[in-house]
């Protein structure tokens, strides 16, 4: 079996965390940046196996009882206030409570004008009054859409991305979702649920196949996902946006999430985001 | 036939995430996947072996203290870069650092993946055919890749890739590059357009195929020389002799090897720039035709004949330089060429041109720059390891397959993929290639460059079930051989 490694990056001021699936960017702003780098290096060093104790039932749709681990427990309570309205397990949760607990374990160990643990695009922050992070949002292809800023006064501490191409599967074919929310946890699950919402069932031009099929380990079973979806019409394009829209909106007017910005086939909707030049470019390929 | 149950899914233990796989899936983390029934790695560590089974060479070996460089005595693995695995910027030490015990001399082969930014392919297309003036822009999907370079012996050449496409231009003519060289540098067909000139598919080991046409034999010579090689079977049975080609047209009554041989002039006249007697420039157009010509008509680069020479009845050949097209003619009472049949040793020296023609080939060699970052991942001192590879101290090689280093500056490298293992490139988005690289050198010289000697690991140590063997490409040197290194110069000196 494989260990957990640590390396730094070659401009001596980030840490790179990889233990099997989860590779971890970590950066540190303040006095005491070694310090913080050895924490996340612990603490990192029995996550994996932490999670994977708790698997099957991670897999499964929450129940009454909560697992027992630090990040499982991150993971069950970022979903929970989803379960009741959609089919969701701890698992949409996994990246960005990694990231999440990284980020707690610093925190708690020294004090830090800035930091962020970037778990493959689920991004835990930190921010010490009067500082603000800027963060690119990029598609899948490197495609520029955008930036964000989040201000310390701002209640973000955790962003996310999902959509299609990327290591998960999704269930709708949004390009990207990113969402801003209080944790990285947070943000991650609505990701994954918005991305999924953007869609148009019945389309037949979108194919789709069991996830188990491509991944007998998922935790969405049997549950279709989006296998291909091909250049769809515009008004198509914005009838899918609209779904998400709407399930984003109500997530936002219950709380869950602080903001989103939705990306398909060149179109865009922003919902209480704080973006800066987040204008949809056009896309640069055909 | 009796079949052996595989278990339908196999369980993962390379992390604790324990995932089982069914066949043709891949685990959690996309690096490893079950392939008909094995745990493999999706990227394994190549190892090159030149003999049948892996053993533990101990040194020491009495029938190598004569020890000539020859290949045959060879049968240690040697460990190439492809799969190594890397980490972009090169921030830690080149992942595996092997030390084998090599006749009493340590081995080190650094193995690193390089991310090459500087890097792209030469590729030599074996035809006569006009695939583009010097310096047209090649395009793959309309995206500019590289150009038509200065062309060779019966070869057209194309330079594609490098920084200017990959990161100097926009991204997406970077991504187009960067997967066009992929495919080319794992051998696979890419289909290219030249501005002004054809669409020709390239693939490594493979003909070319220029606008739909597979060309299949490589000309024998120009014009001129094909003159020469064939004068003395033409001159019995036929009078005059043009060798069609988009380089040098011959004329067999004119050339020295007709004068040779007291061909009488003929009066036949062609088109075109003539250079020396019997030899003509750009009788026609470049093109696709009749020995890389636009001709189709081989009448239309002649000439109305003199009528004070030329005489009726007189025999008149075509052939194109690769013999794929001929055409015989006797002239009429007014001189005009009349098709012709021909006669059988005349047929037969037609096809005695096909058969010296070599089989047309492209040949794609991968050519990079091993810059400072990669150069990190072998040695502290970055710059020592390029003063190690010029004085001769480390062999460079590129999946096993020797690499040409460059003189000057840096480590420039290019090797031809045929050599190298299937699947050997890789790419990352910035966009680069992933390519394999290797180093090899003593343990003593290894030291002396500032090499990361505590990550050394024994040979056998890598040599694991994860590891995928291939089988030593033929007329490749064995990268441990003392005969690729000054210090076996120095030995022998001493003997």
């Amino acid at each position: 079996m494989t260990g957990p490694v640590a390396a730094i990056l070659p401009d001596g001021r980030r840490l790179h965390l990889n233990h099997g699936p989860i590779d971890l960017v970590v950066g540190v702003d303040g006095p005491a940046r070694d310090i913080a780098f050895a924490t996340a290096t612990t603490r990192f060093e029995t996550i994996l196996q932490e999670l994977a104790d708790e698997l099957p039932s991670l897999r499964r749709a929450p129940g009454q009882k909560p697992p027992q681990g630090s990040v499982p427990r991150r993971m069950y309570r970022a979903v929970v206030p989803h379960a009741a309205a959609t089919f969701v397990t701890p698992m949409a949760a996994v990246a960005g409570a990694v990231a999440d607990e990284v980020l707690a374990a610093m925190h708690t160990a020294t004090p830090m004008t800035r930091a962020y643990v970037n778990n493959g695009g689920d991004i835990a922050l930190h921010l010490d009054a009067g500082q603000s992070f800027r963060m690119a949002m990029a598609g899948l292809d490197g495609t520029d859409h955008g930036r964000i800023e989040v201000k310390a006064d701002a209640p973000v501490r955790g962003l996310a991305t999902s959509g299609r191409g990327g290591r998960s599967m999704t269930m709708g074919v949004a390009d990207a979702v990113t969402v801003l929310a209080r944790t990285s946890a947070q943000a991650d699950v609505a990701a994954t649920l918005i991305a999924n919402a953007v869609d148009l069932p019945n389309y037949p031009a979108i194919t789709r196949q069991p996830a188990c099929v491509i991944d007998p380990n998922s935790d969405l079973g049997d549950r279709l996902v989006v296998k291909n979806c091909p250049q769809l019409a515009r008004s198509d394009v914005e009838t899918a946006l609209a779904r998400g829209q709407e399930v984003a909106a109500r997530m936002e007017s219950d709380g869950l999430i602080a903001g989103a910005a939705l990306f398909l086939q060149g179109a865009s909707r922003l919902l209480a985001f704080p973006a800066i030049g987040a204008t949809q470019k056009v896309t640069e390929h055909a | 036939m009796v079949d052996v149950p595989k278990p339908e899914k196999i369980r993962c233990d390379a992390c604790p995430v324990m995932c089982y796989i069914a066949e043709g899936k891949i685990g959690a983390c996309d690096r490893y996947a079950n392939h008909s029934g094995d745990l493999v790695r999706l990227d394994p560590l190549t190892v090159i072996q030149a003999g049948g089974q892996t053993v533990k060479f101990l040194g020491n070996v009495a029938d190598t203290q004569d020890w000539d460089g020859d290949i045959i005595q060879a049968n240690r693995p040697f460990v190439t870069a492809v799969g190594a695995g890397t980490t972009y910027p090169d921030y830690k030490p080149a992942p595996f650092i092997v030390s084998q015990i090599v006749e009493d001399v340590d081995m080190v082969t650094v193995v690193t993946e390089g991310i090459f930014s500087y890097c792209g392919v030469k590729v030599k297309i074996d035809t006569d055919r006009h695939i583009g003036h010097e310096r047209a822009i090649v395009r793959v999907d309309g995206e500019a890749i590289g150009h038509v370079m200065t062309s060779e012996y019966g070869s057209k050449m194309l330079s594609l890739g490098g920084v200017e496409h990959l990161t100097g231009g926009s991204k997406k003519e970077g991504r187009v590059t960067c997967d066009a060289l992929l495919r080319l540098c794992n051998r696979e067909p890419v289909e290219m357009t030249i501005d002004d000139g054809p669409t020709v598919v390239v693939q490594a080991g493979h003909a070319p195929v220029i606008d739909g046409k597979p060309e299949k034999l490589m000309r024998v010579g120009c014009g001129s020389a094909a003159i020469g090689m064939f004068a003395k079977q033409w001159a019995p049975h036929v009078d005059e002799v043009i060798v069609v080609d988009d380089h040098i047209t011959g004329v067999l009554s004119e050339h020295e090897a007709g004068k040779q041989l007291s061909v009488p002039a003929t009066g036949i006249k062609i088109k075109g720039r003539r250079s020396t007697p019997g030899r003509y420039f750009q009788v026609a157009e470049p093109g696709t035709g009749w020995g890389g010509t636009n001709v189709e008509d081989p009448l239309s680069i002649l000439k109305p004949a003199d009528p004070k020479v030329a005489w009726p009845g007189l025999r008149l050949l075509f052939i194109s330089t690769t013999g794929e097209q001929y055409a015989y003619f006797k002239l009429d009472d007014d001189l005009k060429p009349v098709p012709a049949k021909i006669s059988a040793p005349l047929l037969n020296s037609a096809h005695r041109v096909a058969e010296n023609c070599e089989p047309s080939l492209c040949s794609v060699l991968f050519m990079g720059g091993a810059g400072g970052s990669l150069r990190a991942g072998v040695t502290e001192n970055p710059v020592q390891l390029t003063k190690s590879v010029k004085d001769a101290l480390t062999y460079v090689s590129c999946g096993g397959a020797q690499a040409y280093v460059w003189p000057g500056g840096g480590i420039t490298v290019m090797a031809d993929v045929m050599d190298m293992p299937t699947m050997s490139f890789g790419y990352v988005p910035t966009p680069a290639l992933v390519a394999p690289i290797e180093f090899t050198l003593r343990r003593s010289d290894y030291s002396a460059l500032g090499g990361h000697m505590d990550h050394i690991q024994p040979v056998e140590e890598v040599l694991n079930s994860g590891i995928r063997t291939v089988g030593k490409t033929a007329g490749q040197p064995d990268p441990n051989a003392p005969s690729n290194y000054r210090w076996s110069a120095k030995t022998k000196d001493k003997k």
